[in-house]
C-alpha cells in the first residue's frame, strides 16, 4: 500500500481480481471477430450506384455470395483500435528482439513516404513522369554503395530473405557463365546461420554443407578450408554473426573462398552494428543484402513489409537482376529487360519497395555520416552495457568477449532451477517487457539474444537491467511460481500451441446451428 | 542527434561500467587495417526541416497520379482508400511491432491475421489462405514451386494472358531451381488452347483472370484438363476488387489462387510495398509457403490466436522448408483487411460495379475516337486498345497533354508484335471529366 492506501503491488491486485460479466478487465478488452459482429449488408464506404449501363462481364459475372462481413466506420475504428491494444510495440517500450533490430521509427519518414510524389506514383507511368521516384532509388543506391564499399546494388528484393535469394541467384548466374553450373552445387552454411540461409540455398537447387562454428563463436579459416572443394559455389556467412560477434577471420575466409573459386555471400542482417566503422567491400564480400527495415528503421509493421537491396562486388555486378536505374545525359532511365545482357532476369514485378526506399533515404539523410556512425557505436555500447551488467547473474557462452550490437546469453545459469529460457521470457512479459529472441542461434543452448539498439535512453537500459537482475535473483531464490505461471498480467496466458497445430483452425467458419 | 538518447557523459559512464577505455575497444575484433574513420563521402546529419525540404523537392519531380486524368493499371491500381485505413495502420501497436513471436502480447496482430486469412479465403472461394507474401508476382512463383512439390513434377505451363512480370519471375525461379516453364505466346483475345500444352510432365498451369489484357476467363475447363493429366491449376489475379464482380478461382476449381492485394488499402507507391495473396485447398496446407495464424486457447481456456504449422517454415526446417520467406507484408495485409472490412460484401460488390461501369463508359468513349479499336469482348475494369499510332509513342504524347493513358504493351513485351496495343484501366476514382479529357487528348494525338 502507498500512503493513500491504494494497493500498488500487482500480486495483491491479482488476488482480488474476479470474473467480469464481459470478460473484459477495464482497458483489457475482449474483441470479437469481424465475422461475428459484421453484417453482409453493412458498409463503411458510401458509393453511388452507377447510372444504368450494359455489363461487359458476360457469363463471367460472380453470382455466388462472398460472405464478407462489413462494418461502418465507427465500428471498424473501434474494432482495430481495440485489437491494437493487445499488441506490444517499440513505441511503448524496449523491444530487444536480437537479430530483428527494433529501433525507433522516426515519424518524419512516415510523413515523407506519404507525399503524393512518392505514394501516388504508378510503377508503369511513363518514365518521364516518374523522375523523382527514380532519383530516390539512385540516391539510396549510392548511399548503400558508399556505406558498404561495394560497386553495385540490386534494389528489387522485397525483404531480407528475398535479398538472399537475389544474391544467390546472382552467384548462380555468375557460376553458370563460367561454365561451372553443373559442378559447383554446394553452398557452405555455418550452423549458427539464420534459417533463411539454408532455405534460400535449397530453393534454387544448391545442397547445403554445414560449417561448424568454433568454441569462440566464430567460424575459422581452417573450418572453411576443410569444407571447401571444387563443388562449392559460395558460403553464406552472417557478419556480425548471429551470436552478436564480429567474424574476426573474415578477411582470411574471403581469401580462402576466392582462391577456391567460390563466392562470399554475406548475410547483412546485422549491418547496423558496423555502419561507418568498416566496409563489407573491404572485407572481401561479393554480395550482401541490407535489411532496410533493420539498419535503416523502416517500420516492422507486425511482420513486414521489409526491403532487402543487395550490394554486389564488381565480379557479380553484371549478373544483377532487372530493373535498375541508369543515369543518362539529362534524365534517369530504367532498364527493365535482361535480354542481351548477363543479368539473371527479373525476380519480382515492378521496381522494388519504393515506400521503404523513401523512408530509408530519409533516415540516412537525417542521421548523416556522423549520426550513422554514432548510431552503430551506441547500439554496440548499449549491448555491451547489457552484457556487462548481467553477466554475473546470467551466463554468457563466450565469456567476457565484447559483443557487437547484441548480447548473447545461454541457459547454463538456469541449470537445476527447473526453469527454461521460455519461462524466463514469459516472466519478462509480466514485467511489461517484450522478451529477447529466444532459442536462436541454435548452436547455443537455450539462447537469449538481447538487442537493445541505439534508441534506448540510459534510464530505459538501467530499468531493463534491474528487472532482469531481479528475475535472475528470483530464479536463484527458487521462486518458480513467478516463472511457471507467467504471464499472468498479459492479455493472454500461455497458449496451447500443440492444439493449434494438431487441429488447425486457420479461418473463421460459420458455427453449426445450435 | 534527435534520434539518439545517450549523451556524452552517459556514454562515458557506460564505457567505465563495461571496463573499456573507449568505444573503439568494443570494435577491436574488426581487423585494424579494415576499419574506417567515418563515411567521408556522405553529408552530415540534417534537421527534420532540412530533410523534409530535400525529400519534397524529389517528390515534386514526379507526376502524382491523382493530379491528372489517370488510366493506368496493369497490375497496380489507383483506388480511393478510406481515410480511416491509413489512420489505423499508423497506430503504434500495429506499425512498430514485429512478427508475433510472443503471442500473449501480440493478439492484436494475430487476430488481424486470422481475419485477413478468412477474408482472403472467402474472396477467392478457397479453403485456406496464408498471412501474406511479398506481392502477387512472388506469390505466383511460390505457387509454382508448391505445385512442383505436390505433383513431384517440374514443368509449369504459363498462359499467354499472364502478366509478363509474373511470367518473368516464374521463369527466373524455375530456371534457377533447374525446373522448366513453357510460356505460351501473348494472347490478347484469350484464344489460346491451354489444354493442348498440358502433358504428363506438367505440374501446373498458371492462368490469370481477368488476364493481363483485361479478359475474364472461364478457368473451369482448364482446371478439368489439368486435373485429367494430374496437373494443378494456379489461378492468378492482379486486382482483388475484380473478385467482387467475376467468378472466383475456387468456384472454377483452382487448386491454388494467388494474386496482388495492393488494390485494396494500399497506395501505388511506385510498385511496392504491396502484398501477395495466397490461398489453396486444406489438403495442400502443409506444402504451403508463408506464415499462418491459427485459433487455439490459452491456459485459462480463452480463445486465442497463434502462429502455427511452423514446421513448414525456414526457422524450423531450414533447407527442408517450403519457402525461405520470413518477413512478409504484415502492415499491407492489415491495410487490405481494414479496407475490406469497411467495404464488406455490399461495399465490395458496389465498388466492383462502379469500376466496371467506369471502364465500360471509357471503352465506349475511346472506341468512338477514329482509328481506335477495343480488342476485348468481355472485360472488368481494364481492356486492350489498338490504335494506328505505336502505343509507346502515343502514351508519351498523351502524358505531354497531362493524361496518363495506360500501358504500352511493348514496354513489357517488346518485340511481341503488339506495338499498337495499350492496356487501359479505369477505377472508381475516374470521373466523367477525366474520360472526356482522355477522349479529347486521344483524338488530338491520333
Amino acid at each position: 500500500m502507498n500512503k493513500q492506501g491504494r494497493p500498488t503491488r500487482p500480486e495483491e491486485v491479482a488476488a482480488k481480481a474476479r470474473a467480469t460479466f464481459t470478460g473484459n478487465r477495464a482497458l483489457d478488452i475482449e474483441e470479437a471477430l469481424i465475422f461475428e459482429t459484421g453484417r453482409f449488408d453493412a458498409t463503411g464506404v458510401d458509393l453511388d450506384e452507377p447510372a444504368p449501363f450494359q455489363s461487359r462481364l458476360g457469363a463471367h459475372a460472380r453470382q455466388a455470395a462472398l460472405e464478407l462481413p462489413g462494418l461502418t466506420e465507427p465500428e471498424a475504428v473501434r474494432h482495430y483500435v481495440r485489437l491494437s491494444r493487445n499488441n506490444y510495440s517499440i513505441d511503448a517500450g524496449i523491444y530487444p528482439l536480437g537479430s530483428c533490430t527494433m529501433k525507433h521509427n522516426p515519424r518524419l519518414n512516415e510523413k515523407i513516404a506519404r507525399l503524393p510524389g512518392f505514394a501516388d506514383v504508378h510503377p508503369l507511368q511513363p518514365v518521364s513522369t516518374a523522375q523523382g521516384a527514380l532519383a530516390v532509388i539512385e540516391a539510396l543506391a549510392k548511399a548503400l554503395m558508399t556505406m558498404t564499399g561495394m560497386s553495385a546494388v540490386a534494389m528489387p528484393p522485397k525483404a531480407g530473405a528475398h535479398g538472399e535469394l537475389c544474391g544467390m541467384m546472382t552467384i548462380k548466374a555468375a557460376i553458370e557463365a563460367r561454365g561451372e553450373g553443373e559442378t559447383r552445387r554446394v553452398v557452405l552454411v555455418p550452423d549458427s546461420a539464420h534459417g533463411t540461409n539454408p532455405a534460400t540455398a535449397a530453393l534454387i537447387g544448391f545442397s547445403v554443407r554445414a560449417v561448424p562454428a568454433g568454441e569462440d563463436g566464430n567460424v575459422s579459416v581452417e573450418a572453411v578450408k576443410s569444407a571447401l572443394a571444387p563443388d562449392v559455389a559460395a558460403i553464406m556467412l552472417t557478419n556480425p554473426n548471429t551470436c552478436g560477434l564480429f567474424e574476426r577471420k573474415i578477411a582470411g575466409i574471403a581469401e580462402a573462398l576466392h582462391e577456391a573459386g567460390a563466392y562470399f555471400y554475406c548475410d547483412g542482417a546485422n549491418f547496423n552494428a558496423i555502419v561507418g566503422k568498416t566496409r563489407p567491400g573491404d572485407l572481401g564480400v561479393d554480395a550482401m543484402h541490407i535489411n532496410l527495415h533493420k539498419t535503416f528503421s523502416t517500420p516492422h509493421g507486425g511482420g513486414g513489409p521489409g526491403a532487402g537491396p543487395v550490394v554486389l562486388s564488381s565480379r557479380l555486378a553484371p549478373y544483377a537482376p532487372v530493373p535498375f536505374v541508369r543515369p543518362d545525359r539529362d534524365a534517369l532511365s530504367l532498364v527493365e529487360h535482361a535480354e542481351g545482357s548477363a543479368s539473371f532476369g527479373r525476380m519480382s514485378a515492378f521496381h522494388g519497395q519504393m515506400g521503404m526506399f523513401v523512408r530509408a533515404l530519409s533516415f540516412i539523410l537525417s542521421h548523416g555520416a556522423d549520426g550513422l556512425r554514432q548510431a552503430s557505436e551506441d547500439a554496440v555500447l548499449s549491448a555491451n552495457y547489457m552484457r556487462a551488467c548481467l553477466s554475473d547473474v546470467m551466463s554468457a557462452p563466450f565469456g567476457d568477449r565484447a559483443c557487437m550490437h547484441e548480447a548473447l546469453f545461454d541457459d547454463r545459469w538456469l541449470k537445476d532451477s527447473g526453469l527454461t529460457t521460455l519461462d524466463f521470457a514469459k516472466a519478462m512479459i509480466d514485467e511489461g517487457y517484450h522478451p529477447m529472441t529466444v532459442y536462436f542461434p541454435l548452436i547455443v543452448h537455450g539462447a537469449m539474444l538481447i538487442e537493445p539498439t541505439e534508441s534506448e535512453s540510459k534510464a530505459s537500459l538501467d530499468l531493463f537491467i534491474m528487472t532482469l537482475r531481479d528475475l535472475a535473483f528470483a530464479v536463484k531464490a527458487g521462486d518458480r511460481e513467478r516463472f511457471l505461471s507467467a504471464p499472468v498480467f498479459a492479455p493472454r496466458r500461455r497458449l496451447d500451441e500443440t492444439r493449434a497445430a494438431r487441429q488447425p483452425v486457420l479461418r473463421w467458419t460459420r458455427p453449426p446451428p445450435a | 542527434m534527435r534520434y539518439l538518447p545517450l549523451d556524452a557523459s552517459e556514454r562515458e559512464a557506460m564505457l567505465t561500467r563495461i571496463g573499456v577505455p573507449d568505444i573503439d575497444a568494443l570494435f577491436a575484433d574488426i581487423p585494424a587495417d579494415k576499419r574506417i574513420g567515418g563515411l567521408l563521402d556522405m553529408p552530415l546529419a540534417m534537421s527534420e526541416l532540412a530533410v523534409e525540404r530535400a525529400m519534397t523537392a524529389m517528390a515534386d519531380r514526379s507526376v502524382a497520379a491523382g493530379s491528372v486524368p489517370f488510366f493506368l493499371g496493369a497490375g497496380a491500381y489507383r483506388r480511393h482508400i478510406p481515410a480511416s485505413v491509413d489512420h489505423l495502420i499508423q497506430r503504434s501497436e500495429f506499425l512498430t511491432s514485429y512478427t508475433p513471436y510472443q503471442p500473449e502480447i501480440a493478439q492484436g496482430t494475430l487476430q488481424v491475421l486470422f481475419e485477413f486469412q478468412s477474408q482472403v479465403a472467402a474472396l477467392t472461394g478457397m479453403e485456406v489462405a496464408n498471412a501474406s507474401m511479398y506481392d502477387g508476382s512472388t506469390a505466383c512463383g511460390e505457387a509454382m514451386l508448391m505445385a512442383h512439390r505436390l505433383t513431384k513434377r517440374r514443368k509449369a505451363v504459363l498462359s499467354g494472358g499472364l502478366h509478363p512480370h509474373y511470367a518473368d519471375v516464374a521463369a527466373t525461379l524455375a530456371h534457377m531451381a533447374d525446373e522448366k516453364t513453357t510460356r505460351l505466346p501473348p494472347d490478347v483475345v484469350a484464344s489460346e488452347d491451354i489444354a493442348a500444352a498440358i502433358d504428363d510432365e506438367t505440374s501446373c498451369v498458371i492462368v490469370q483472370s481477368p488476364d493481363f489484357f483485361g479478359n475474364p476467363r472461364d478457368l473451369a475447363p482448364i482446371a478439368a484438363a489439368a486435373h485429367a493429366r494430374g496437373a494443378l491449376l494456379i489461378a492468378v489475379f492482379t486486382d482483388p476488387v475484380a473478385l467482387g464482380a467475376v467468378r472466383s478461382p475456387g468456384e472454377m476449381d483452382a487448386d491454388i489462387a494467388v494474386g496482388e492485394g495492393q488494390g485494396l488499402g494500399n497506395a501505388l507507391n511506385f510498385g511496392g510495398p504491396y502484398l501477395g495473396l495466397f490461398a489453396t485447398r486444406m489438403k495442400n496446407v502443409r506444402q504451403m509457403p508463408g506464415r499462418l495464424a491459427g485459433e487455439t486457447v490459452d491456459a485459462d481456456g480463452r480463445r486465442s490466436f497463434v502462429l502455427t504449422l511452423s514446421t513448414r517454415e525456414q526457422h524450423i526446417r531450414r533447407e527442408k522448408a517450403t519457402s525461405n520467406i520470413c518477413t512478409n507484408s504484415g502492415l499491407c495485409a492489415l491495410a487490405f483487411s481494414i479496407h475490406l472490412t469497411l467495404l464488406g460484401e455490399r461495399g465490395l460488390r458496389r465498388l466492383a460495379q462502379v469500376n466496371h461501369a467506369n471502364a465500360v463508359q471509357l471503352a465506349d468513349r475511346l472506341s468512338a475516337v477514329r482509328g481506335v479499336e477495343i480488342r476485348n469482348t468481355h472485360f472488368f475494369n481494364e481492356f486492350t486498345m489498338r490504335t494506328p499510332r505505336p502505343s509507346a509513342d502515343l502514351i508519351e504524347a498523351l502524358a505531354r497533354r497531362d493524361v496518363i493513358g495506360g500501358l504500352p504493351v511493348s514496354r513489357l513485351l517488346p518485340g511481341a508484335g503488339l506495338d499498337d496495343c495499350a492496356i487501359v484501366s479505369s477505377t472508381e476514382v475516374n470521373t466523367d471529366d477525366d474520360r472526356a479529357a482522355y477522349a479529347k487528348a486521344l483524338s488530338e494525338c491520333l
